[in-house]
C-alpha cells in the first residue's frame, strides 16, 4: 500500500499532497516538512530509499523518492510494494505529467494542482496502484478533459477568454523551469512496463 | 431565465479562480496569511451563492488551501453539494475535495450515501470512476456496508476501466466492513482471470494485500496463483504474486518446494531487476521455511547470495541498498553463507550513503560470533569516532549495544571488555542514548556477578569524572549514565576500593544540576555507601572516619532537601534525619553499622519484563466479578478513586513476591557459591585480567585536575577497550597452548562446568572460553507462569477483523445488504439475485431509528439461522442417502481448465502439490476412482444459493421437491464426481437444475506415444496476450528406465512459432525442465505465438530424450503433430444477458448455422460439452434452448444459440469473423460426431 504521495520543491513548498490515510492538517504539514528535511539533505548520488522511521506508520514504511530539477516526488509505501517498482511508477507519473502538460515545469504543478490530482487518480487509487501503462492513463485523462470541455461549451468561452487575458500580462511566468531530464531511467530496469 | 444564466457566467468571469488565487498568494509573499484569510472570506461568500459553478470554483480553491495546511472542514456540506452536481466538471471537483478532507468523523458523509450510489450506477463511466476514486479515500464503515453490494455489481461491469476500480476499492470496503469479504470473495477470485490485464492486476493487488495480513486463509488460492505466475508476463502482477508466495510459504513448506524451480528459472531469465530482486526475496523466504535443508538447496542459496553480491557491488546505490536488505534476510537462517562476504559488508560501512551504512550495520548484527565480536565492535568504534551527524552515530551506538547484548550476551567472552566499551561510549557527544548505555551497565552489573568488582571500579571513576559528562549542556543525554553509575556503586559498594572518595564525589554541589531522577538515585545510594563505610569502620578503634563521613552527609544533604524535585526532596529529608539519628548514636558510642546495613540487605534479582503479565490467575478468582455491588449509575464521581485503586494493585504485588522468595534466594545463592567453588575454571579467573585491575587502580591514585572542557576528553583512569582485544588474543593463544598440554579428563570437567548454552555453538566457537565465569542470572518469572508468546499481538490491528475463513460455505445471514426495491429488478448476476431476498429495510437510516433497526436485524438473522439449520439437516439426510461426496449438485463458476486440476480442497496437501496433482488428474481420465473424497469449498455455498433462490418462488420450490424425489430414486447412479467446467459454467448462470451425472471429461488429448513415453496436451489461449497460446504437455514415463535430457522442438510455420529463449536459433529445441523417473509424469508448458487465429493449424514436432538404464543409455525420439484448433483460441468469458443482447443488436456480427443429427444425450450434457471442450459459457437457458458466449484471444465475440428438438440440435451462431466461426462450428460438429 502507498500511504502518501508528496510533491514539494527544493525549498520544501508543497506542490501536491495526497494522503491515503487521514491526518489533520497540522500533522500533514508536519509530515511534509519532516519529509522535506529528510530528503533534501541527501546527496544526489545516494540511493532513493529512506527508512521513514516514526514519521508515517513506523518501521514497515519506506520513503521512496526521486528528485527532478526543482521538484521532489516522494512516495511513502509499506513493505508490500516493490521498491524498484515504485521508483518506476514515479518515472511513469512524471512522464505522464510531461505528456499531459507538454514539457511540464514546476509552474504547471503550481497553477494546475487539480489536474495533477486527476492524473494521479488514474494511476493510484486509495493507496493501491491502479494503472501503470502511460498510454492508458493518458487516454483516460484526455477523455475526461474532453468531457469537461464539452460541458463548458459556449458558456465556458467568456471565462476562457478572461483567463487568457489574465495570463497575457504574466511576464513572470517563465516556461523554462523544466522538470528537467525526465529521461533519466533507473539503470537495469528496461523491461519493466 | 436565460438572462440569469448569462449574467451568472459573466459574474463568474471576474471571480477569482484557482489560478488567480495561486498568483495572489505568490504576489503576497510578505503577508501570505492575511491575504489567504481575505480569500477565505471571499470563498465563504461564494459558497453562499446559488450558482453551482461559483460554488465549485470556491471548493476548488479550498482544496488548494487545504494542501497549504488550512482546515477546510467547515465547508464539508458545500463539498457535498458540489459532488452532487450533474455536471462531470463540478462533480470531479467535489469528489477531489472530499477525498482530500473527508474522514470517518466527518458527519456530512452520511448524506452522501445516495448520491454516491447514484453516481456508481451512472451510465457515464467517468461519473462512476470519479465516485469510486473519491470513495476509496473516505469510505466509512457505514458507507461500506450500504454500498458494498453496488460495488460488487460493478466488479462485473462491461468496461474494464470500471471493473478495475471496483475491484481495487473492494479492499477498502473489506477493511471497513469485514462481513463483506466472504460474500464478495468468489467474484474477486473470478477477477483473477479477467481478460483485461488491468483488472487482473487489480485483483491480484487486492488479494495480495489481504493475504499479506492473514496468509493462512488464502493458501487454497496457491494453485491459481501458481498458474498465473507461470503464464503472466506483466511484471507488476508477477512481482505481486511472487511477494504473495513469500508470505504463503512459511505456512506451507511443500508450496516452497514447488516454487524453487520456477523462481530460479525466472532469476536466470528475467532482465528486469525489480522482478529478479523479488524472486530472490521469495526464494529466500522459501529457504527459510525449508530451513531443515535438503541437499540441493545449498545451490539455491549460493545462487541468491551470488546475485545479491552482484547487486551490492553495483554502482547503482538503489541496488546496493536492496542487496543488503535481502542479504539480511538470508542471514537469519544461513549465516555461514553470508559471513563469507564480511569484507563486502564492512566496506559498505564506509559508503557515503547513510541508508546503505544503516543496512550494513543491520547485517553486521547477525554476523557476529564469539570469534569476531571484538574485531567487529572495534571497527564500529572507529566509525563512531569518524561519524558525522548524530543520527548515524546514535544508530552506531545502539547497534554496538544490540550486537553485544544479543541473545543474552551470547557472544561476549570478556565482560571487562564490554564494560570498558560502554564506558568509552559515554564519551559520545550529544547522544540520545544515555539511558541505553545506562541500562546495559545496570544489566551487566546485576546479572554477571563476576564482573561486579570491575564494574564498580569503573563506575566510581565515572562518578569521579562526572563533570566531563555533564559539563556541556549539549551532552545532556549522556548524564543518564550517571544514574547507572551511582546505583552500581551504591548497590555493590562492598567492592569499592575507596568508598569515602566515591561518597565525596556523589555529594558534590554540582550534582544538584543533574536531572531529578538521577539526583534521587544519588541520594539513595549515598545512604548505601554510608552503610558500607560504617560497617567497614566498625572494628576500628579509631572512629574518626565514620564520624567524618556522617558529618559530610549532614553538611551536604540539605542541598537536596531543598530540591524542587519531590522524589529527591523526600529521600534526602528521610536520609538526613536518619543520618542525624545515627550521629547521635555514634556520639554515645553505640554500634549502629549492623542495623544501618540491614536497611539495604538482601540481593535484588532482575525480573523479566513479562513476569507481571504472566502471573497466573489463581483458581476461583474471577477478575470480572464485582467485589461489591456496583454503585448506582448516578454516582459517576465515584469512578475516579476506583481507577487509582486498580492502578496501585501491581505495586502491592511486588514486595509480596520478594518476601516469598527470600528463603529460596538464600538457597540459590548458596548453591551458586558451591558451584563456583567446584568449578576449576572459575577459580583460575584469568591472570591477565588481574593485571588490568592493578593498572586501573594504580591510575586512580593520580589526582585529577578538574577542567571543564567542551572538547571530548578521554576520561582518565579508564582502560581502553582496545587493550582487551590484544589481551584477549594473548589469552586465547595461551589457553590453546595450555589445552594441548592438558589431559582429556580435565577438559571434560571443564565442559561440564560450563553453561548448557555453549553446547549449541560449533566446535571452533566452543574452543573460545570466556575470560570470566559468565554467570548470567536468569530473569525471574513468577512460578507456574504460562509459557506463551501471544503477548505481542496488537488487538487494534484493523486487519485482524479480516482474518476470516474464506473456504467455509456462505451462510444466509452473511449476504450483503441490498436495497429492498432492487429485488424486483431483472436478474443481472446470480449473486446479486441470491442476495436480493436478504434485503432489509436498510434504506430508512434515521439516526434515532438506528438502535431499533439493529435489534430488528438481529432478530431477522436469528430466524434466518434457524431456517438454515433446518435446511442443513435436510441436506445432511440427503447426503447420507447419496453416499457422501458423490453428491455434488452444483459448482461454482470456474474456468474449465481448472476442472482438470483437483479443486482447491480443504486439505492443504492437495492445495499445494499443484503440478503433481494437475499432472496426475488428466492421465487417468477414464478411471472413476480419481474422485477421491474432495469437496470443492465453494460448492455448498452455491448449493445454498440455489436453494434460497428456488425457495423464493413457490412454483420453483415445488419443482425442486419433485426433483429431489427423483434424485433419491436415482441415487445409485451417482458414483461419479462431475467437476466438469461445463456444468459449473452453466450453473453459474442459474439455469441447470438437473443433477444427472455427466461422464468425466478432459481436454487433454493424446499427442504421441511410444514404448517409453506418452504425451498428452491441452492448448489454451493466453489471457494476457492476444497473440499467444500456451500448450501444456504432460509427459508420462511408461517404461522402467530413467528418462532425461528431453528436448521439445517444433518446425515453426509462418503463422505459428514456438517461443524460444533469447539467443537461441529458430530451429533449436527447448529443454524440458525436468527428468522423469520410472512411472512418473510431469507437466511442462510451452508458449507459441500465432498471428492469425481464424484458421486451425498443424505443427510437426519432435521430442528427443535419453533413456537411461542401469548399464546403458540410448537416444530416442518421438514425432508428434500439434493441432491448434480454432477452439483453442477461444477463452471462456462470462457474459450477462443484458450485455449479450446488446452485442447481438449491434449488427456487426455475421451469422452461420449448423445442424447436428442423432444427438442422443440430455440437453444439459450437450451444453456442458460445448462449454467444456469449446470454452463457451452459458448466458441464458430456457427449456431446450440456450444462448452461449465466448471470446477469442484477439477479442472476436462468438455467440451461439443452441436449440434441440428430439435428436436434432441446431446451432445458430454469430461472430464478427466468419472464417473463425465456420471453423469453430466444424469443430463442434466433430466433437459430437465422436460420441
Amino acid at each position: 500500500m502507498i500511504k502518501a504521495i508528496l510533491i514539494f520543491n527544493n525549498h520544501g513548498k508543497p506542490r501536491l499532497s495526497k494522503f491515503y490515510e487521514h491526518y489533520n492538517e497540522d500533522t500533514e504539514q508536519q509530515i511534509i516538512r519532516e519529509t522535506f528535511h529528510l530528503v533534501s539533505k541527501r546527496d544526489e548520488n545516494v540511493c532513493n530509499f529512506l527508512e521513514g522511521g516514526m514519521l508515517i506508520g513506523g518501521s514497515d514504511y519506506k520513503l521512496i523518492y526521486r528528485h527532478y530539477a526543482t521538484l521532489y516526488f516522494v512516495f511513502c509505501v509499506d513493505s508490500s510494494e516493490s521498491e524498484l517498482g515504485i521508483l518506476d511508477l514515479i518515472q511513469v507519473f512524471v512522464e505522464t505529467l510531461d505528456k499531459c502538460f507538454e514539457n511540464v515545469c514546476e509552474l504547471d504543478l503550481i497553477f494546475h494542482v487539480d489536474k495533477v490530482h486527476n492524473i494521479l487518480a488514474e494511476m493510484v487509487m486509495g493507496g493501491m496502484v491502479l494503472e501503470t501503462n502511460m498510454n492508458e492513463i493518458i487516454t483516460q485523462v484526455d477523455a475526461q478533459n474532453k468531457m469537461e470541455k464539452a460541458e463548458a461549451g459556449i458558456a465556458g468561452a467568456p471565462a476562457r477568454a478572461v483567463s487568457a487575458v489574465k495570463n497575457m500580462n504574466l511576464p513572470e511566468m517563465p516556461r523554462n523551469i523544466n522538470i528537467g531530464d525526465i529521461s533519466i531511467k533507473v539503470p537495469n530496469l528496461p523491461s519493466f512496463k | 431565465m436565460a438572462l440569469k444564466i448569462v449574467k451568472g457566467s459573466i459574474d463568474r468571469m471576474f471571480d477569482k479562480n484557482l489560478q488567480d488565487l495561486v498568483r495572489g498568494i505568490r504576489n503576497h509573499k510578505d503577508d501570505e496569511a492575511k491575504y489567504i484569510s481575505t480569500c477565505i472570506d471571499e470563498i465563504k461568500q461564494e459558497l453562499k451563492q446559488d450558482n453551482i459553478a461559483v460554488k465549485a470554483n470556491a471548493v476548488c480553491k479550498l482544496t488548494y488551501l487545504q494542501m497549504l495546511g488550512y482546515d477546510v472542514s467547515w465547508a464539508a456540506f458545500n463539498i457535498v453539494e458540489v459532488m452532487s452536481s450533474s455536471k462531470f466538471t463540478y462533480k470531479r471537483i467535489g469528489y477531489l475535495a472530499a477525498s482530500q478532507c473527508f474522514h470517518e468523523s466527518t458527519d456530512v458523509i452520511m448524506l452522501t450515501t445516495n448520491q454516491i450510489r447514484k453516481d456508481l450506477s451512472s451510465p457515464n463511466q467517468y461519473d462512476t470512476g470519479v465516485a469510486l476514486t473519491g470513495l476509496s479515500c473516505f469510505v466509512t464503515p457505514d458507507l461500506a456496508r450500504d454500498l458494498a453490494n453496488d460495488i460488487m455489481t460493478l466488479m462485473s461491469h462491461t468496461k474494464p476501466y470500471i471493473r478495475k476500480k471496483a475491484v481495487l476499492i473492494m479492499y477498502k470496503v473489506f477493511l471497513k466492513y469485514p462481513e463483506s469479504l466472504r460474500p464478495a470473495f468468489p467474484r474477486l477470485k473470478e477477477k483473477l482471470e479477467d481478460p483485461d490485464p488491468g483488472v487482473q492486476s487489480a485483483a491480484v493487488n487486492v488479494i495480495c494485500e489481504l493475504a499479506r495480513r492473514n496468509p493462512k486463509n488464502y493458501l487454497s488460492l496457491a494453485p491459481l496463483f501458481f498458474k498465473l505466475m507461470t503464464s503472466s508476463t506483466n511484471n507488476w502482477v508477477l512481482i505481486k504474486i511472487i511477494k504473495l508466495f513469500g508470505a504463503l510459504t512459511p505456512l506451507e513448506p511443500r508450496l516452497g518446494k514447488k516454487l524453487i524451480e520456477p523462481l530460479t528459472n525466472l532469476i536466470h531469465s528475467t532482465s528486469a531487476m525489480s522482478l529478479l530482486y523479488e524472486c530472490v526475496n521469495t526464494v529466500i523466504a522459501v529457504l527459510i521455511s525449508l530451513s531443515s535443508g535438503m541437499p540441493n538447496h545449498s545451490a539455491s542459496i549460493q545462487l541468491c547470495v551470488q546475485k545479491l553480491r552482484i547487486l551490492i557491488e553495483d554502482s547503482d546505490q538503489n541496488l546496493k541498498y536492496l542487496g543488503l536488505l535481502a542479504m539480511s534476510k538470508i542471514l537469519k537462517t544461513h549465516p555461514k553463507s553470508v559471513q563469507s562476504h564480511k569484507d563486502l559488508i564492512l566496506q559498505c560501512l564506509d559508503d557515503k550513503d547513510e541508508s546503505i551504512r544503516l543496512r550494513a550495520l543491520d547485517l553486521l548484527y547477525g554476523m557476529v560470533s564469539k570469534k569476531n565480536l571484538m574485531e567487529i565492535v572495534k571497527k564500529l568504534m572507529l566509525h563512531v569516532d569518524k561519524a558525522e551527524g548524530t543520527t548515524y552515530r546514535d544508530e552506531l551506538l545502539t547497534k554496538i549495544i544490540d550486537i553485544c547484548s544479543q541473545s543474552n550476551y551470547q557472544y561476549i567472552t570478556n565482560f571487562e571488555w564490554y564494560i570498558s566499551i560502554l564506558v568509552e561510549l559515554t564519551r559520545l557527544e550529544g547522544t540520545r542514548h544515555g539511558h541505553l548505555i545506562a541500562s546495559q551497565m545496570l544489566d551487566v552489573a546485576i546479572r554477571v556477578k563476576a564482573i561486579r568488582a570491575f564494574a564498580v571500579a569503573q563506575m566510581a571513576t565515572l562518578l569521579d569524572n562526572a563533570h566531563l559528562l555533564t559539563g556541556n549542556t549539549q551532552r545532556n543525554g549522556i548524564c543518564e549514565v550517571l544514574y547507572a553509575a551511582a546505583w552500581i556503586c551504591g548497590e555493590f559498594s562492598e567492592h569499592l576500593e575507596n568508598p569515602v572518595q566515591t561518597l565525596e564525589a556523589m555529594l558534590r554541589p554540582k550534582v544538584a544540576t543533574l536531572p531529578g531522577h538521577i539526583q534521587a538515585v544519588y541520594v539513595q545510594n549515598t545512604a548505601k555507601l554510608f552503610a558500607t563505610i560504617l560497617k567497614s569502620q566498625e572494628g576500628n578503634s579509631d572512629s574518626t572516619t565514620s564520624e567524618e563521613t556522617t558529618q559530610l552527609l549532614i553538611d551536604r544533604l540539605p542541598v537536596f532537601v531543598q530540591s524542587a524535585n519531590l522524589e529527591v526532596q523526600e529521600r534526602a529529608s528521610c536520609i538526613l534525619q536518619l543520618v542525624k539519628y545515627i550521629q547521635k548514636l555514634q556520639q554515645k558510642d553505640v554500634e549502629v553499622a549492623e542495623e544501618v546495613s540491614a536497611l539495604f540487605a538482601g540481593e535484588l534479582n532482575p525480573v523479566a519484563p513479562k513476569a507481571q503479565k504472566k502471573v497466573p490467575v489463581p483458581e476461583g478468582l474471577d477478575l470480572d466479578a464485582w467485589i461489591n455491588e456496583p454503585p448506582s449509575e448516578s454516582e459517576s464521581e465515584d469512578e475516579q478513586p476506583k481507577a487509582i485503586f486498580t492502578k496501585e494493585e501491581p505495586k502491592h504485588a511486588r514486595p509480596r513476591h520478594t518476601e516469598v522468595d527470600e528463603k529460596e534466594l538464600a538457597k540459590r545463592r548458596e548453591a551458586r557459591k558451591q558451584e563456583q567453588a567446584n568449578n576449576p575454571f572459575y577459580i583460575k579467573a584469568s591472570p591477565s585480567s588481574q593485571k588490568v585491575y592493578q593498572d586501573a587502580s594504580g591510575v586512580e591514585h593520580i589526582p585529577v585536575v578538574q577542567i571543564d572542557l567542551s572538547v571530548p576528553l578521554k576520561v582518565p583512569g579508564l582502560p581502553m577497550s582496545d587493550q582487551y582485544v590484544k589481551l584477549e588474543e594473548e589469552r586465547r593463544q595461551k589457553e590453546r597452548a595450555e589445552k594441548k598440554k592438558k589431559e582429556k579428563k580435565k577438559r571434560k570437567e571443564k565442559r561440564s562446568g560450563r553453561g548448557k548454552k555453549h553446547d549449541s555453538g560449533p566446535e571452533s566457537e566452543e574452543d573460545i572460553t570466556p575470560a570470566h565465569m559468565v554467570d548470567i542470572v536468569t530473569e525471574e518469572m513468577p512460578e507456574n507462569a504460562l509459557p506463551s508468546d501471544e503477548d505481542d499481538k496488537d488487538p487494534n490491528d484493523p486487519h485482524k477483523a479480516l482474518d476470516i475463513d474464506l473456504d467455509k460455505p456462505l451462510a444466509d445471514s452473511e449476504k450483503l445488504p441490498v436495497r429492498a426495491h432492487r429485488a424486483a429488478e431483472a436478474l443481472k448476476s446470480p449473486v446479486e439475485d441470491a442476495e436480493a431476498d436478504n434485503a432489509g429495510p436498510q434504506e430508512s437510516r434515521k439516526k434515532s431509528g438506528k438502535e431499533k433497526k439493529k435489534d430488528k436485524d438481529r432478530d431477522r438473522k436469528k430466524s434466518k439461522e434457524e431456517k438454515k439449520k433446518r435446511k442443513h439437516k435436510h441436506e445432511g439426510k440427503e447426503e447420507d442417502l447419496l453416499g457422501g461426496d458423490a453428491n455434488e449438485p452444483v459448482a461454482q463458476s470456474e474456468e474449465p481448465s481448472e476442472a482438470a486440476e483437483p479443486p482447491a480442497s480443504a486439505t492443504a496437501e492437495e492445495a499445494t502439490t499443484v503440478a503433481a496433482a494437475a499432472a496426475a488428474a488428466p492421465t487417468t481420465p477414464t478411471a472413476p476412482s480419481i474422485t477421491a473424497p474432495v469437496s470443492e469449498p465453494d460448492e455448498p455455498q452455491d448449493a445454498e444459493m440455489e436453494e434460497t433462490k428456488s425457495s423464493k418462488h413457490k412454483k420453483k420450490k415445488q419443482k425442486k421437491e419433485k426433483e429431489e424425489k427423483k434424485k433419491k430414486k436415482k441415487h445409485h447412479h451417482h458414483h461419479h464426481r462431475h467437476s466438469d467446467g461445463g456444468v459449473e459454467e452453466s450453473v453459474q448462470n442459474g439455469t441447470v437444475e438437473e443433477d444427472e451425472p455427466l461422464p468425466p471429461m478432459s481436454n487433454y488429448c493424446l499427442l504421441a506415444e511410444n514404448a517409453y513415453i506418452k504425451m498428452v496436451c491441452d492448448i489454451q489461449g493466453n489471457l494476457q496476450d492476444g497473440s499467444q497460446v500456451v500448450v501444456s504437455v504432460i509427459f508420462e514415463n511408461k517404461c522402467s528406465s530413467f528418462l532425461k535430457s528431453m528436448e521439445f522442438n517444433v518446425l515453426d510455420s509462418l503463422n505459428s512459432k514456438l517461443q524460444r529463449p533469447e539467443g537461441s536459433g529458430p530451429h533449436d529445441g527447448l529443454t524440458v525442465p525436468f527428468q522423469l523417473p520410472p512411472g512418473v509424469s510431469n507437466e511442462a508448458r510451452f508458449v507459441f505465438t500465432v498471428q492469425s487465429i481464424v484458421m486451425p493449424q498443424k505443427l510437426k514436432g519432435t521430442l528427443t530424450f535419453i533413456v537411461k538404464n542401469e548399464d546403458s543409455s540410448t537416444h530416442e525420439k518421438l514425432d508428434f503433430k500439434l493441432h491448434f484448433t480454432c477452439t483453442s483460441y477461444l477463452i471462456t468469458t462470462p457474459c450477462y444477458s443484458d450485455a449479450f443482447a446488446k452485442l447481438l443488436e449491434s449488427g456487426d456480427l455475421k451469422s452461420s448455422s449448423i445442424r447436428l443429427e442423432g444427438i442422443n444425450m440430455p440437453f444439459h450434457h450437450l451444453l456442458a460439452r460445448i462449454c467444456f471442450h469449446h470454452h463457451f459459457s452459458v448466458v441464458e437457458r430456457i427449456d431446450s434452448c440456450a444462448s452461449m458466449y465466448s471470446r477469442s484471444i484477439q477479442g472476436h465475440h462468438v455467440c451461439l444459440l443452441v436449440k434441440t428438438s428430439g435428436q436434432t440440435v441446431s446451432i445458430d451462431a454469430k461472430c464478427d469473423e466468419p472464417t473463425l466461426l465456420g471453423n469453430v462450428l466444424d469443430e463442434i460438429k466433430q466433437t459430437f460426431s465422436l460420441c
